[in-house]
């Protein structure tokens, strides 16, 4: 009887027809949409009283900058964030996925979420999807173990550090940390130190720049530094530049009056 | 123009020199500590002896993502073996779980893994499962890059039951042979003992006599 429905009804699964499509206008030179990659540099490091993260301000797409001034550490839980690299989609969803899963963890659990819960779904939703989703992230927070910062690749390996840095700017900031970093910096070195990194980033890495965004999280407590510092403030102008009211003569002025005129015409509704 | 090396887009590997020895009570297993992302090393302190049970451990090479994925869900299914039979997992357990997925993944899989441990059963076993997924047993295995440089002095230099001091310094030795001469295999020389009492873990750092030796693991060099 529902034969006729079911004969219409979609075949299920993926389809796959556009991609012979795509692969053939590929051959022919066209050129597809480009995805706003954060050509990046992202820093975490674990210091005296927990962690502290940084990441510069600068969103590209291909040689444009197409965000001067965008927000790179993103929110996972109350004592954990993590800077996002790669395609900035794909950071952000993954981040905000991640982030509602561990909320309801917590709420299940009814305890503080540890910073290896979130490793953990994080490596293995990368890794399920073979590399495909572009997140390159550094995690960090603070729980009742104790600071921890992972660094976090695209195809789902992780490796845990005291220090680490990712992006197109991560060897910039890792040369910092490793003639710099030690075991039990103090916060206001801790912060010199990661600002540095950054900095480092945003003046010697292309695809890096714009300002210093920071958080630190303490045992307890979290500081989010937005925009720390703007290495790359806009100079001011120092003259007007303005031409005077009168610099060109007036020769000849004529003001016409517009009439507007309106006609409403009612036309009847059918109403049943 | 932005430079040619995206860290974004390059896979993640353990170009890597790892090794695993039976003993006389035991296994002694040994790796280098690099893992590179193309020409970047991405990390210089990697722990690639990996934990799947107090007594059984594996060491890693080729896709991090890969190995380290397997040997995560292999280390959670021993684990609730465990707790069911609340008996020790077997050594041969954990390298035929790892068989299992090495070979049913093996068109999408880059892992060469050796499985190494102590049980009550058989004492200190090494097992390799090479790239195709096959699962042998053997008394001294190497694998990964820089184990192409050292087949000929493992071959020289390896004797069947030597003493635990011996085979350390046997595993040491080989390693860092395969570090000087391997440009992917670098960083320090990680050693695990595994024996009936579990693991006793050394890094040797690359000093300039290779001498200095500490007994344990900072625990924030530890790999995930």
């Amino acid at each position: 009887m529902d034969l006729d429905n079911a004969r219409d009804l979609p075949r299920a699964g993926f389809n796959f027809d556009n991609c012979k499509r795509n692969a053939t206008l590929l051959k022919g030179g066209f050129k597809p949409p480009t995805t706003t990659k954060t050509g990046t540099t992202i820093v975490g490091i674990i210091y005296k009283d927990g962690v502290i993260l940084g990441a510069d301000t600068r969103a590209t797409e291909g040689p444009i900058v197409s965000d001067k001034n965008c927000a790179k550490i993103h929110y996972l839980a109350k004592n954990i964030y993590c800077c996002g690299a790669g395609t900035a989609a794909d950071t952000e969803m993954t981040t905000d996925l991640i982030s509602s899963q561990l909320e309801l963890h917590r709420l299940q659990t009814e305890r503080e979420v540890r910073v290896v819960a979130a490793n953990v779904m994080l490596k293995q939703m990368l890794f399920r999807y073979q590399g495909h989703i572009s997140a390159a992230l550094v995690l960090g927070g603070v729980d009742k173990t104790g600071p921890h910062i992972y660094s976090i690749h695209p195809h789902g390996s992780s490796d845990k550090l005291p220090y680490a840095t990712m992006g197109s700017g991560s060897l910039a900031a890792m040369t910092v940390f490793e003639s710099r970093w030690r075991p039990d910096l103090s916060e206001e070195e801790g912060k010199k130190l990661v600002r540095d990194a950054i900095a480092s980033g945003v003046f010697n890495d292309l695809g890096s720049g714009s300002n210093v965004d920071l958080c630190v999280i303490r045992k307890g407590s979290v500081e989010y530094l937005r925009n720390y510092e703007l290495a790359n403030k806009k100079g001011e102008r120092q003259l007007d530049y303005r031409f005077k009211t009168g610099t060109s003569a007036v020769l000849h002025t004529n003001i016409k009056d517009l009439l507007v005129t309106e006609r409403v015409q009612v036309v009847p509704m059918e109403t049943a | 123009m932005l430079p040619d090396f995206d860290l974004t887009d390059t896979p993640v590997s353990t170009g890597t020199t790892i090794m695993a020895v039976e003993f006389d009570g035991g296994v002694v297993i040994g790796a280098d500590s690099r893992t590179s992302s193309g020409a970047y090393v991405a990390n210089r302190v990697t722990d690639k002896l990996t934990r799947i049970t107090d007594k059984v451990y594996c060491c890693r090479s080729g896709s991090a993502a890969d190995t380290q994925a397997i040997a995560d869900i292999v280390a959670y299914s021993l684990n609730y073996h465990e707790n069911q039979t609340n008996k020790e997992a077997l050594v041969f357990e954990a390298a035929s779980e790892f068989r299992n997925y090495c070979y049913s993944y093996r068109e999408s899989l880059l892992a060469g893994i050796i499985v190494a441990g102590w049980d009550e059963q058989r004492g200190g076993q090494v097992y390799s499962i090479p790239l195709g997924g096959m699962l042998t047993r053997e008394s001294c295995t190497i694998g990964g890059s820089g184990s192409s440089f050292i087949y000929g002095f493992v071959r020289e230099h390896y004797r069947p039951n030597m003493q635990l001091e011996e085979c350390v310094s046997f595993v040491k030795k080989a390693v860092q042979h395969a570090i000087y001469h391997d440009g992917s295999s670098g960083g320090v020389v990680r050693i695990g003992i595994i024996t009936k009492d579990g693991i006793e873990r050394r890094i040797f750092y690359n000093t300039e006599s290779g001498a200095s030796a500490v007994s344990s693991t900072p625990s924030f060099i530890s790999s995930e």
